[in-house]
């Protein structure tokens, strides 16, 4: 299983000529019972891929949205734990769809990543996204992942020049994660037309399929990346629903799930048509 | 813990990539590890060209009034009955700390690099306003990250650094402190990577900033070298600094670390003391983990969150401390002590009434062990301490503990 699950995804989705539509939502956010709703309802809103955020208190790549999810799970007592719980009790009803868990190194360095890893795949996590663990570093977590078969994506940005591209791609797996603007998440805008020769040159490189995030916000935007990407990830705009649905004492579940559909169903019809 | 022999070439730390023993390397996003990769070639360059060194030291001489003094502080010594204490006079520096020295340094760095603007975090606003110094001095414009709580308690240094023409953007995100300001840096710096230069005030983040840091503060330590041999015809038995990310201890320590006879003493600020949550002695009261780019002890809980640090001083309110500091730690060529608000209170009182000299709230920390120090090393014995900074800008938060208005 695993990574397995990463590659089946990507190979299915080859076969029906559209991109995936990732959903990032922060494990415990609003709290871990919502999470879980949520988090169970993504795949039938159109969610290919799920990525679930597990909280740090210095979030440095993040942006405010995503920095307040971070707190908010945090101020709910939102912990490494939890966040397997939530993948452990989304995996007794979906066996498919692939889960990447998102954030940063310290609290795997806490937890060791021999035990974390086990315990990862235990509870059903197809792969790791640490932000602050650039291919420099990260033998040992490779190491640890690897021997458990779960990958290790590894995230390439505007910055990342033809020098030290071989670096960021060794030893990935899954895909590749292409960071579309040099900034936090949910800030600036990915301009599709920077985004498809980059897209095109990570492929190439890593003979993997290429998410793009960072930048997306809209549906549009969505359809923009996902007819020239393998996969559109979109995090703020969801966890924003959150905010404000929470914020005003609406359904939670119901608002992000909302906002899931139209930005999958961008993401699905973008390629219609031009295949 | 399994500790590394002590090494004697002490050159060779950190190693090529960036780490000392098993601290230090390079945790940062995707993004910045160009702009980090490319910061150590350019530092390399510049350390080993002969013009870059002699403009600094240029500078040094006449903008920042180096060497400062070695100063025998003799009635501290007397009223303390042991050691002969010397201070290092790093307050006398161009405004008043030895933050200076490394901005010097990284200032002409980011020229020679062609970057254009600047960004800075700060705590007690120290590290700021040499940032904002050196910017007007060059003219480049510069920002400094500060926590909201910080710019609550160091207002004059806020207004110095408005007057050295810096915009100061206070941080409301977690503690709204020194870790959350250099949050809030890193965050810009990986936003604007074309034309920003960061300039981080202490001996800590990735590499090459713990390294290049200690390099340009070990001026104190290398003059201090020099200084004590001409006073004392020796080397001293002791040198002793306060440590928060660490920088000006690394810079006294750093020369002495192959003169096995010289102990060496970071001193650590433990707040309300080391039994309660609220404290900033990361080596007493932490455990190795990764944040803001280096892997070093860090406050921390159960699950790997960053606690928030408490010190009266807000420059030694972190949870973290320069990978350098924990690898002396480990392998024991330093050890680190820890002094309370209350004890630092004590020192800073005696201090100005004895000597004549207002200390910064952190030096206080470390003038607050002498007693201990002084002793343990008996009469005879010959101490160096690190006078960090000058305490003008600690006087309202002082007068308030005091329970005395201004």
């Amino acid at each position: 299983m695993t990574k397995d699950r990463i590659d089946r995804r990507f190979a299915a989705l080859k076969a029906e000529g559209r991109a995936a539509f990732v959903a990032y939502v922060m494990a415990g956010d609003p709290d871990a019972a919502t999470a879980l709703e949520i988090v169970r309802g993504l795949p039938a809103a159109g969610a290919d891929i799920i990525e679930l955020g597990f909280p740090f208190s210095d979030p440095m790549a993040e942006g405010p949205t995503i920095q307040r999810a971070s707190q908010r799970a945090l101020a709910r007592k939102m912990t490494l734990n939890g966040t397997l719980d939530i993948v452990r009790a989304f995996r007794e009803g979906d066996q498919d769809t692939p889960v990447i868990l998102m954030g940063y190194l310290n609290p795997l360095v806490n937890r060791g990543f021999e035990t974390f890893a086990k315990q990862a795949h235990d509870a059903g996590v197809d792969g790791l996204i640490v932000v602050d663990c650039p291919p420099e570093e990260a033998d040992p977590l490779s190491d640890a992942l690897e021997a458990e078969g779960l990958a290790l994506i590894r995230l390439a940005s505007p910055t990342t020049d033809d020098k030290r591209l071989p670096a960021v791609i060794r030893r990935t797996s899954g895909f590749v994660y292409y960071v579309s603007v040099a900034g936090v998440t949910g800030v600036k805008s990915a301009d599709a037309a920077d985004v498809a020769p980059a897209v095109e040159r990570l492929r190439k490189a890593s003979g993997l399929p290429v998410a793009v995030g960072f930048g997306i916000r809209t549906p549009e935007q969505a359809a923009a990346v996902a007819r020239v990407a393998d996969a559109a990830v979109v995090g703020s705009a969801l966890v924003d629903e959150i905010e404000s649905a929470a914020k005003l004492n609406e359904n939670v579940t119901e608002k992000v799930l909302l906002k899931a559909s139209e930005l999958a169903k961008a993401v699905r019809s973008a390629r219609v048509g031009t295949k | 813990m399994n500790a590394p022999s002590k090494p004697n070439d002490w050159s060779a730390y950190p190693d090529a990539k960036g780490r000392f023993g098993d601290y230090g390397g390079l945790y940062v996003a995707e993004t910045l590890m160009p702009l980090v990769l490319e910061l150590d070639r350019a530092y390399t360059e510049a350390k080993n060209d002969p013009s870059f060194q002699s403009e600094l030291k240029g500078y040094l001489t006449h903008y920042v009034g180096r060497p400062s003094p070695l100063y025998f502080a003799e009635r501290l010594s007397r009223h303390l009955g042991g050691a002969k204490i010397y201070f290092k006079r790093e307050e006398l520096n161009h405004t008043g700390a030895h933050k200076i020295n490394n901005c010097m340094g990284q200032i002409l760095l980011a020229q020679r690099m062609g970057k254009t603007r600047i960004i800075a975090e700060t705590g007690a606003g120290q590290h700021g306003v040499a940032s904002a110094t050196v910017t007007a001095r060059f003219g480049l414009p510069c920002v400094v990250y500060m926590g909201a709580v910080d710019v609550a308690r160091q207002k004059p240094n806020v207004f110095r650094m408005n007057l050295l023409g810096a915009e100061v953007r206070p941080v409301t995100s977690g503690a709204a402190t020194l870790k959350d300001a250099m949050n809030e840096a890193m965050r810009d710096w990986v936003t604007n990577v074309d034309d920003t230069y960061y300039m981080i005030g202490t001996a800590a983040g990735p590499h090459p900033y713990p390294a290049m840091v200690r390099d340009f503060q070990a001026v104190i330590g290398t003059e201090t070298r020099e200084q004590i041999q001409e006073m004392e015809g020796r080397l001293p038995d002791a040198v002793v600094a306060c440590v928060g990310g660490g920088s000006n201890a690394i810079g006294m320590f750093h020369p002495f670390l192959a003169d096995e006879s010289v102990k060496i003493y970071g001193v650590e600020a433990s707040g309300h003391g080391l039994e309660t949550d609220k404290h900033a002695a990361s080596l007493t009261g932490g455990r190795p983990g990764v944040l803001h780019g280096n892997k070093t002890y860090l406050l921390q809980d159960e699950d790997g969150q960053i606690l928030d640090a408490h010190s009266i001083s807000a420059g030694l309110d972190y949870p973290g401390i320069g990978p350098e500091h924990s690898f002396l730690h480990d392998i024991g060529r330093a050890q680190y002590l820890t002094c309370t608000d209350d004890e630092a209170l004590k020192a800073f009182q005696l201090c100005a009434e004895l000597e004549g000299i207002i200390p910064a709230l952190e030096s206080a920390h470390a003038i607050a062990k002498l007693p201990q120090l002084a002793r343990e090393i008996g009469e005879g014995g010959v101490i160096v301490l690190c006078l960090s900074g000058r305490g003008d800008k600690d006087i309202f938060t002082v007068a308030d503990a005091l329970g005395r208005t201004i």
